[in-house]
């Protein structure tokens, strides 16, 4: 690819971007160079996604300077901003579940072949071109169903590369991504950019932000606060930047008096998804439950509060025997679960955050089988005080807030069930900095006043940063328990791929084909 | 219950926990002004544009103010007013139950059968007939909620099952030596005024069905299921026995309306209130009831359906055909799935792209 170093692939300045009253975007400016990896940063709310919207022809601004390949831009669909090059790959690709790997990559544009017939073969020998280049080993007749998120990004690249864009988008693409998959996206990233094509990195974990950019640049409040070049910046200064303020702790963890055992599961099986796991979490305590994406930690806790099935076992809440698969029982008896998707488990989108808080204690609310709204107002914004959500009125709708303030509303509605037991599946994916140190403040105080948590995530240094006790679960089953004092990266990584890669070693398959296994088995 | 108790005896780990240093928000309930709320939806529109029909009728329609008139109207549609209740329940959640009509003619038949034949005294075999029409709706709602096929197969399926099983019992015959006693009851008075005693029962089932959707537990869950069933099942709504009541409401309701159908016109027949099960669903939906589920309410149906009775029978005293009183409700139903969406427009100050679901 041919590019001239010195003109940028993206210049924003002074972008501007209004829905009505309210202001998504004051001052959008961002350059990218090509051969450049730039980190876009801030917290949720800041206007990143609008800036990327706007870029990639889903909005137009209201002002601004916008020039791509040193040429004033005007998209008016995203159509016109994929032909001028511009690609962009979301957190969840969009494919065509039913049709093929190569068809996916070409929908739209296929090759012609004699008699305007689409040349087939053409079509998947360039498929097989690109996944050598990326070094990817995919079938490409396969269909893309049951491909995992990290495969259906990789198809998305392919797509970015055989349109030869020059400037890639990349709007957090590793929030589903478990480390290997991370690892091999961040080579493929690195490949693009020495090809000399420009790359925006969207993404809240720093830890890849300072791996995978050489510039960064921070926004707040829809508005640009300023660029740096990534060697020359620390976490805090970021973090700084991008709050305004200093965050201190974002673990603030403080050692709580453990009690009694409040949950007690009993060789829990469920054929094909989790084998005779047996584990306890005591009053005061954090138990985090850690592995790669896939490996059934969130299945055990859907199982455990009875959303899902289980073939065999027990689970105890405070010596009580739960019934399987009854989530009211499980919720009557002191259970709350706060499930991995917000927006498909956790929340009702299109209800007001008042129906959505009073949610699971509708029960509760009832008068001799009556329940107003103004009963369910007032329980609903006494929890959503307590926890600081940001809404202008009980009866707005879920749909509108940041993903931040809609996880505080699925706090809530389970914290207002006065649970004994807190289950909570990744706590602060795809939230912002400021509200994921508060939702750790807010953990560490509810274990400190005696209730059980138990704590799924994929953030390693969450897990690390706030679990009394991590478990580590591979394929199904629990392979290591280590206390706070003893649980390092490494032994939660080993552990959390120890089966893996034994299996892989036997079977000789390629670890490709064992994630997108592993995949399936998530996405189910 | 556990919220409650330990409020009583202890101090909950919950109750402790505020966030952050400063003071709890408080927040106001609404965020649109009293005015706004009531008189910018869906459900207003229908009941405005009833009123204008209303006086319009009254006004410049030969005889739509005679005395006859609203008596004669109330006992028409009252079978459509006591389905379109269940019917809105149904579709809240997402739902569909085409067979009402199939089943109010198996209730016409069955109470045939049961009196006539078997000489039973008529309460009794009403009392057989809303078995029957439950045994029908927990059959429906057997197949939705439990072995999770779609609503519409199911009961596109048993409308042509309840159907022929009402046809096939009594034939092409119809049975009409019914106690006058009872038939007179269907077309009386209530006291001395002129509306038909059949309001009371009717009016009855509005207040229980109100209630049920709008003031309890159940009904809240019903909304979420309509929305997102798999939050509803997170958060300890039971969506399959949900759907399975909504259903078995839906059977005996319009069992009910079939006994009620048979002893106004006097005659059990396999053919009875054939085709209803469109002017239920056009009732509901007029009354801004979204086919997709999760939004609607009991005042907007109440008013989609007297709309539709009140047109008919306005027009049909002008002289004008059945045909273009249907053509004419049918552009009222095109307009009414419109019309929200303008409304929602009104509504939302910025306009937000909807998300389109995966």
């Amino acid at each position: 690819m041919v590019t001239d170093a010195d003109v940028p692939v993206l210049e924003l300045e002074g972008v501007r971007k209004t829905f009505g009253s309210v202001v998504a975007l004051a001052d959008g400016t961002l350059t990218v160079h090509p051969g450049s990896v730039h980190a876009l940063v801030g917290e949720n709310g800041a206007g990143k996604s609008t800036l990327i919207k706007i870029v990639a022809g889903l909005h137009k601004r209201d002002e601004g300077v916008f020039r791509f390949r040193g040429a004033g831009a005007e998209f008016s669909s995203t159509a016109d901003a994929k032909a001028a090059g511009i690609a962009v790959i979301y957190q969840e690709p969009t494919l065509f579940p039913d049709l093929s790997v190569t068809e996916n990559i070409f929908m739209g544009r296929q090759p012609l072949g004699g008699g305007r017939r689409i040349d087939k073969h053409a079509m998947v020998n360039e498929a097989l071109r690109i996944f050598d280049r990326l070094g990817v080993d995919l079938d490409p007749h396969r269909p893309a169903q049951g491909l995992s998120i990290a495969d259906q990004q990789i198809i998305e690249i392919a797509k970015a590369i055989s349109l030869d864009a020059h400037l890639l988008i990349m709007d957090e693409p590793t929030a589903a991504l478990s480390g290997m998959e991370v690892e091999r996206l961040f080579n493929v990233t690195r490949s693009l950019r020495d090809e000399g094509r420009g790359i925006v990195f969207i993404s809240h974990r720093f830890d890849e932000v300072f791996d995978l950019s050489d510039t960064i640049t921070v926004m707040r409040d829809g508005s640009y606060i300023g660029t740096v070049a990534t060697d020359e910046t620390t976490n805090d200064e970021l973090v700084t930047m991008m709050v305004g303020r200093e965050v201190k702790d974002l673990y603030p963890k403080t050692p709580a008096e453990i009690g009694e055992a409040v949950l007690e599961v009993e060789g829990l099986n469920s054929a094909g998804t989790f084998h005779d796991v047996s584990f306890n979490v005591r009053a005061g305590e954090i138990v985090g439950l850690a592995g790669l994406v896939g490996a059934g930690r969130s299945e055990i806790a859907r199982a455990v509060f009875g959303v899902d099935p289980y073939d065999s076992g027990t689970v105890k809440l405070a010596g009580q025997h739960i019934p399987k698969h009854r989530p009211a029982a499980a919720i009557e008896a002191g259970m709350a679960l706060v499930p991995e998707d917000r927006r498909q488990q956790g929340l009702v989108v299109e209800s007001s955050v008042a129906e959505n808080i009073g949610a699971a204690i509708r029960g509760h609310l009832q008068k001799f089988g009556i329940i107003t709204r103004s009963a369910e107002n007032r329980a609903a914004s006494s929890w959503a005080g307590r926890l600081q959500v940001k809404t202008a009125a009980m009866s707005m709708n879920a749909a509108t807030m940041s993903g931040g303030n809609q996880q505080k509303v699925v706090i809530a509605k389970w914290l207002a069930t006065d649970p004994k037991l807190l289950i909570i599946d990744e706590p602060t994916r795809g939230i912002d900095v400021g509200t994921k140190s508060e939702v750790h403040r807010l953990l560490s105080q509810l274990a400190g006043e005696g209730m059980a948590i138990l704590m799924i995530s994929s953030e390693l240094p969450e897990v690390l940063g706030m679990a009394d006790r991590v478990l580590v679960v591979s394929e199904g089953r629990i392979t290591a328990e280590l206390a706070r004092e003893d649980a390092t990266p490494e032994k939660v990584m080993h552990a959390a791929t120890v089966r893996r890669e034994e299996a892989i070693e036997n079977s000789g398959s390629s670890p490709a084909d064992h994630l997108a296994t592993a995949g399936e088995v998530n996405g189910r | 219950m556990s919220s409650t108790t330990h409020a009583e005896t202890g101090t909950p780990a919950a109750e402790n926990v505020t966030l952050g240093d400063a003071a709890p928000r408080t927040y106001k309930d609404f965020h649109r002004p009293w005015w706004f709320r009531t008189f910018i939806t869906t459900e207003f529109l229908i009941i405005a544009l009833l009123a204008l029909v209303w006086i319009w009728a009254n006004i410049s329609v030969d005889n739509f103010s005679g005395p006859l008139t609203v008596r004669y109207l109330l006992m028409d549609i009252a079978p459509l007013l006591m389905i379109a209740l269940p019917m809105t329940l149904i579709i809240v959640t997402g739902q569909i139950d085409l067979s009402v009509a199939s089943v109010m003619g198996l209730s016409s038949v069955v109470v045939g059968i049961a009196h006539v034949q078997w000489g039973l005294s008529l309460p009794v075999a009403g009392l057989l007939a809303i078995v029957v029409g439950i045994a029908c709706g927990a059959f429906n709602g057997f197949f939705v909620a439990y072995v999770k096929l779609p609503s519409l197969a199911v009961t596109i399926g048993t409308l042509a099952l309840f159907r022929g099983l009402a046809v096939g019992l009594l034939g092409t015959t119809a049975l009409t030596d019914f106690d006058p006693q009872w038939t007179s009851l269907a077309t009386a008075s209530l006291g001395d005024t002129r509306l038909p005693l059949v309001v009371v029962p009717v009016v009855v089932l509005i207040l229980v069905f109100v209630v049920l959707l709008h003031f309890t537990p159940f009904g809240r869950g019903l909304y979420d299921i309509g929305h997102n069933d798999l939050t509803a099942r997170f958060s300890g709504v039971n969506v399959a026995r949900s759907q399975m009541i909504t259903f078995i409401l839906s059977g005996g309701v319009s069992a009910f309306a079939g006994i009620y159908y048979t002893l106004r016109f006097g005659n059990s027949r396999g053919d009875n209130a054939m085709g209803l099960e469109l002017e239920v669903i056009a009732a509901v939906l007029l009354g801004g009831v979204l086919i997709f589920g999760g939004r609607g309410a009991l005042h907007g149906v109440l008013a989609g359906v007297l709309l539709i009775g009140v047109i008919s029978s306005a027009l049909r005293l002008e002289g004008v055909t059945v045909n273009v009183i249907n053509i004419i409700i049918g552009i009222l139903l095109i307009a009414s799935v419109i019309t929200p969406q303008i409304v929602a427009g009104l509504q939302r100050r910025s306009p937000k792209k909807r998300k389109v679901a995966p």
